[in-house]
């Protein structure tokens, strides 16, 4: 059972001593994302209003910062990184693939419908 | 254990059986497919939510106006706060039930009993906070006139703050109308509560308050909620008005478009079931920790499993504070 754990997060970047340091280190670098995130929220920098991809670069960053919250849970908290790379490419790349897939259709089509509300003839404003 | 073990001499051969395929137990691997299907269910949930937004997007609430409480903070508008608490108490006891896992590794009866706690002390927190969240959310806090065509009309003042019905409204006692209820007459007809306030009452309100203007869900280009001018104000709720709303429930809500308590109380509810069944099912291993069924396995990877649980229902709600309250 006590398999060896990898030890290091950010590439090598950061070497934990033991498997409890790393936990503490991730915990603190969880917090501090979650931080910037609710920062951002409540202040709602100008800068960042601008529109990018059809969406304004805030919550592009938040969507980002979430992906990286998601991804060291994954790795370090349920030791996906412990795991074989089989393993780890059957659980991920799958549900990534269905849920990007998932995604596009149902926010192109959420779109289209909010255009046929705008153009069309159907009133709403009432 | 090694009793029941059948050894059927073929140990170190590929297909000799006893191999793990993948070097994880069979239940680890079934806890990770698990977790793969719900989490695709979380998805739909979520996309869907997405798909509404689109659809409404120039009128949907925005979150920031709508989550603005915190306990014991009464009045104060501090939009996240409390969110970003139960988020941070939910990464917590995820970290407390990794460290369980660890110890566990090590064979450390005692610590995984504490650590098995500190989670369940966690959840429980989260759930309460989150039925405190909800209790809120449906009990509303300024109330709001529902159009006929299902729009929402909120109260601010001339500097743009809300302002509550009760404000500026009053009640005429005299026109006082019952709940109906089944014992007291058709038992196969029921209603829901009635508001406080007729939309009559309402309109008299706001003629009688020169400085009370109407604010609508449409979003303007600055990005916040379009206010009308007083002449206009008084044109819509008269013409339009149907329907006085306090709270928000499965039908009707304050805030904005009913889709969005909907959604709210489906996706944060469906969280906070996993929530809840996880502690249940950390609570029942807590006790097998405490009476030794590991201890005399030698072997604590049941801590382990419902650790994947338990980090999922965590890694699930980073996507609902990111997708329901920041974005």
């Amino acid at each position: 059972m006590a398999h060896a754990h990898k030890l290091e997060i950010f590439r090598g970047l950061v070497k934990f001593k033991s498997n409890t340091q790393k936990i503490w280190g991730v915990l603190i670098f969880l917090t501090i994302v979650t931080g910037i995130e609710v920062v951002l929220g409540i202040y709602k920098p100008e800068s960042l209003m601008a529109k990018f991809l059809g969406m304004k670069i805030l919550n592009w960053i938040f969507i980002i910062l979430t992906i990286v919250k998601a991804y060291y849970i994954t790795w370090d908290f349920m030791h996906m990184r412990d795991e074989t790379k089989s393993l780890r490419r059957m659980v991920v790349w799958t549900a990534i693939f269905l849920i990007l897939y998932l995604i596009f259709i149902l926010l192109q089509e959420g779109g289209y419908v909010f255009d046929v509300y705008k153009d069309g003839f159907i009133k709403r404003d009432f | 254990m090694s009793t029941t073990v059948v050894n059927t001499g073929t140990e170190g051969k590929t297909w000799g059986g006893g191999n793990k395929p993948l070097n994880a137990s069979y239940g680890k691997m079934m806890m990770w497919f698990f977790i793969v299907s719900d989490a695709l269910t979380f998805s739909g949930f979520l996309a869907a939510y997405g798909f509404s937004r689109f659809k409404f997007i120039d009128s949907w609430p925005i979150a920031d106006e709508v989550f603005t409480h915190v306990p014991f903070l009464h009045g104060q508008e501090l939009p996240m706060i409390y969110v970003a608490f139960m988020t941070f108490i939910l990464i917590m006891s995820s970290v407390t039930m990794v460290l369980a896992v660890d110890a566990g590794h090590h064979l450390n009866k005692a610590k995984v009993t504490i650590y098995m706690f500190l989670t369940i002390i966690g959840g429980l927190i989260f759930v309460g906070s989150q039925a405190w969240e909800w209790a809120t959310f449906i009990q509303g806090d300024f109330g709001a006139v529902q159009t006929k065509g299902g729009n929402i009309l909120q109260f601010v003042d001339t500097d743009g703050h809300r302002v509550a019905l009760r404000d500026f409204v009053t009640a005429d006692t005299h026109a006082d109308r019952t709940q109906h209820e089944r014992k007291s007459g058709l038992w196969f007809v029921s209603e829901g509560s009635l508001s406080s306030y007729t939309v009559d009452e309402v309109v008299q309100g706001l003629e009688s308050h020169e400085n009370i203007l109407v604010r609508t869900q449409i979003i303007n280009e600055a990005g916040e909620k379009t206010v009308l001018s007083r002449a206009e104000s008084l044109k819509q709720l008269k013409d339009n008005g149907k329907l006085v709303v306090e709270g928000a429930n499965l039908h009707v809500n304050e805030y904005g478009s009913p889709l969005f308590a909907d959604f709210f109380f489906f996706i944060t509810g469906f969280h906070g079931f996993h929530v809840f069944s996880g502690v249940i099912i950390n609570i029942i291993i807590f006790f097998n920790v405490i009476l030794g069924t590991y201890e005399r396995r030698k072997n604590y990877e049941m801590v382990e499993k419902v650790g994947l649980y338990w980090h999922f229902v965590d890694l699930v709600w980073v996507f609902v504070f990111t997708f329901f309250y920041l974005v």
